[in-house]
C-alpha cells in the first residue's frame, strides 16, 4: 500500500512537470525520429543477447518497450506508404459509384471500447456519404453504437465541402437510435423497420420523417454500411440481411473479427471490407483525405515491430531453456 | 466541463493501466467505477427503449399491438425465478427462447455458413468461374484458388480420424494442420493489431488530449 501511494504520488509529480515544463507540442525531427528508432533496436539486440545468455527479461519491460513503441512515433515525422487494397476499395467503389440520393443504411454496432479503429471508418464513411449526396439512415444493435455514430457524424458535418450543402437532420440523414434484440431486429427489418425504430433519436415519429417516407424495409435501401466489434454485428447482418433479404453490405470490423470475414467476401456475401485500423487508414487514402487512422498506423507499425522482436526473444529464450535443461540432464 | 470529463477519462485510464504494474486500489476503484456505470446504462437505455419505448407506447397506442402483452407476460415469467416455490413458471419462457433461438440459428448458419461456403469453395482452379476458358484466370487468382482447395481438403483430412494418419494420407493432415496453423496465425496477428490501435487510442487521449504534447 506505501509503495502503491509512492507511485501514484511519482505519478502526479510527473504529471505536474509536463503540465509546467514541457514545451507543447514536442515534434521530432526526421533525424532524431531515425536516432530514437536506432537505439530502440539497439536496445533489442540488447536484450536479446542478454536473453541468449540466460538472463530473462521480465513482463514488465517488456510493457515499458510496447508503451515506447506507441508513443513515441505520435511525436515523430516519418511518411509511412498506405496500399490500398482491394476489398476496402470495393467499399468505397461501392459507396461513391450509388447515384446522388441513394439511400445507406449504417449499422453501429460497437461502443467506445472499439472506438480507436472503428470511429476512424466511420468519420471517413460518413464524409464519402455527404461529399456524394446519399440520404444516410443510422441505426445500432449496441446501446453506445448511435452516440458513436452522432460523434462521426459532427466531425463530417464540420468538413468545409459539406458544411457548405446546408445538410438538414431528418431530409440528408437521420438516426433511428439502438434497438435491442440483436438479430432479430434485423429479421424484423426485413419486413418493416417502423416495427423497431417507430421514433427516431428525437422523438419523431417515424411517418413524420421525410427521408424515411419511402423506406419500408430493405428493399428501399441502395447499400448498407455495418461498423462491427462483436455480437450481434456483421456475421449476423449478412446471414439474415444479406442472404435473406438480398441487402448489400459492407463492413467496417475491428482487427480481432476481421480474418473471420474473409471467406464471407469471398463468396460474395459481403461487398467490401475494412479491417482493423490497417483498412480504416487504406480507406481514408481511398477517399483522400488523411485522417487519425492515417496519424495511428505509426504507432501501429513499430508496436508490430516490438511484438515481433519480443516473439524472436521469447523464442531464443524457449528454445534456450531446453537446451540447458537437455545439457544438465546429460550430466 | 469538457476539461473536467477529460481529467475523470485521465484518472481513469491511468488507473486501469496501472494494472500492469500489479494489482492495487486505484485499479480496483476505476474497475468498480466501470462495473457500476454498464450496469446502470444497460438497465436505463433497455427500461426507455424496451419497456417503455415499445412496450408500453406499443400497448397504449391509438394503433395498441396487443401482441406485445404475450412477451410482457414471458418476461414477467422468466421474472419469476426469483420466487423459488414457482420458479419453474421461468422454464417456460426459457424454452420459447431458446426454441426461437434455435429454429432461426439453424436456418441461418445453414444458409450463410453452410451452403453459400462450400458453394464459393466449390470454384474453377484455372478460371475465374464455370464456364469461362480454362487459364483465363490470373496468375494471383489461380493461386488463390489452390490454396483454398488444397487447404481446404488437407484440412478437412485432419479431422479424418478413422484413418491412421501415415503416408500419403499422414502427409496430407500434415499440411492439413499448417494450413490451419497459418490461419490462427494470420487471426492472432490481426488480433495484436487491433489489441495494439486500442492501445495507440488511449496514448493518444493521454499525450493528446489531455497533456496536450501531440499536435
Amino acid at each position: 500500500m506505501k509503495q502503491d501511494l509512492l507511485l501514484f504520488g511519482a505519478l502526479i509529480v510527473i504529471v505536474a512537470m509536463i503540465f509546467l515544463l514541457v514545451p507543447k507540442p514536442i515534434v521530432f525531427s526526421t533525424t532524431v525520429s531515425y536516432l530514437i528508432i536506432g537505439l530502440i533496436l539497439l536496445a533489442l539486440i540488447f536484450i536479446f543477447i542478454r536473453t541468449i545468455n540466460g538472463h530473462f527479461v521480465g513482463r514488465r519491460i517488456v510493457f515499458l518497450f510496447v508503451g515506447i513503441a506507441v508513443v513515441l512515433p505520435f511525436f515523430m515525422k516519418i511518411h509511412q506508404p498506405i496500399r490500398v487494397s482491394p476489398e476496402v476499395q470495393t467499399v468505397y467503389d461501392s459507396t461513391a459509384q450509388l447515384k446522388p440520393g441513394s439511400k445507406v443504411l449504417v449499422s453501429f454496432d460497437y461502443d467506445p471500447a472499439s472506438a480507436p479503429e472503428l470511429q476512424p471508418m466511420a468519420e471517413s464513411y460518413f464524409r464519402l456519404c455527404l461529399e456524394h449526396d446519399l440520404k444516410i439512415i443510422i441505426m445500432g444493435l449496441w446501446p453506445q453504437g448511435p452516440q458513436q455514430a452522432e460523434l462521426a457524424l459532427q466531425i463530417a458535418l464540420a468538413d468545409s465541402s459539406i458544411v457548405k450543402k446546408k445538410l438538414e437532420r431528418g431530409i440528408d440523414y437521420v438516426d433511428l437510435g439502438f434497438q435491442t434484440g440483436n438479430e432479430f431486429v434485423i429479421q424484423r427489418m426485413g419486413t418493416d423497420f417502423r416495427t423497431m425504430f417507430p421514433r427516431d433519436t428525437r422523438g419523431i415519429p417515424y411517418d413524420s420523417i421525410p427521408l424515411l417516407r419511402d423506406v419500408r424495409n430493405f428493399s428501399n435501401i441502395d447499400y448498407s454500411f455495418n461498423l462491427s466489434a462483436g455480437y450481434p454485428g456483421t456475421v449476423e447482418w449478412i446471414q439474415v440481411a444479406v442472404d435473406r433479404y438480398g441487402l448489400k453490405l459492407g463492413a467496417g470490423n475491428t482487427g480481432v473479427q476481421a480474418t473471420g470475414m474473409y471467406p464471407y467476401l469471398r463468396a460474395g456475401q459481403l461487398k467490401g471490407l475494412l479491417g482493423g485500423l490497417s483498412g480504416a487508414a487504406e480507406f481514408e487514402r481511398a477517399t483522400g483525405k488523411e485522417g487519425t487512422a492515417t496519424f495511428y498506423m505509426l504507432p501501429q507499425s513499430f508496436s508490430h515491430v516490438i511484438v515481433i522482436a519480443f516473439i524472436l526473444i521469447g523464442n531464443a529464450a524457449f528454445f534456450l531453456g531446453e537446451k540447458n535443461k537437455a545439457r544438465k540432464e546429460q550430466k | 466541463m469538457d476539461t473536467f470529463g477529460i481529467w475523470v477519462a485521465a484518472f481513469l485510464t491511468l488507473g486501469i493501466i496501472s494494472f500492469l504494474y500489479r494489482d492495487n486500489p486505484w485499479y480496483k476503484v476505476c474497475e468498480s467505477i466501470f462495473v457500476g456505470i454498464s450496469a446502470g446504462y444497460w438497465f436505463v437505455t433497455l427500461f426507455y427503449d424496451n419497456i417503455l419505448g415499445l412496450f408500453w407506447r406499443g400497448v397504449t397506442s391509438p394503433d395498441p399491438h396487443y401482441m406485445l402483452l404475450v412477451g410482457a407476460v414471458l418476461g414477467f415469467m422468466m421474472l419469476l425465478r426469483l420466487v423459488p416455490p414457482i420458479g419453474w413458471i421461468s422454464r417456460w419462457p426459457l424454452a420459447f427462447v431458446v426454441g426461437a433461438t434455435a429454429g432461426l440459428y439453424i436456418i441461418n448458419y445453414f444458409s450463410s455458413n453452410v451452403m453459400l461456403q462450400v458453394q464459393s469453395t466449390l470454384a474453377p482452379l484455372f478460371s475465374t468461374k464455370f464456364g469461362q476458358p480454362i487459364f483465363e484466370a490470373s496468375l494471383y487468382d489461380t493461386i488463390g484458388n489452390l490454396v483454398i482447395a488444397g487447404g481446404t481438403f488437407t484440412g478437412l483430412v485432419y479431422f479424418f480420424f478413422s484413418k491412421e494418419h501415415k503416408g500419403v494420407f499422414g502427409g496430407a493432415a500434415r499440411i492439413g494442420i499448417w494450413t490451419i496453423m497459418i490461419t490462427f496465425g494470420a487471426s492472432f496477428g490481426y488480433t495484436v493489431m487491433s489489441r495494439m490501435s486500442l492501445l495507440i487510442g488511449r496514448m493518444e487521449f493521454i499525450f493528446g488530449d489531455w497533456l496536450r504534447l501531440i499536435r
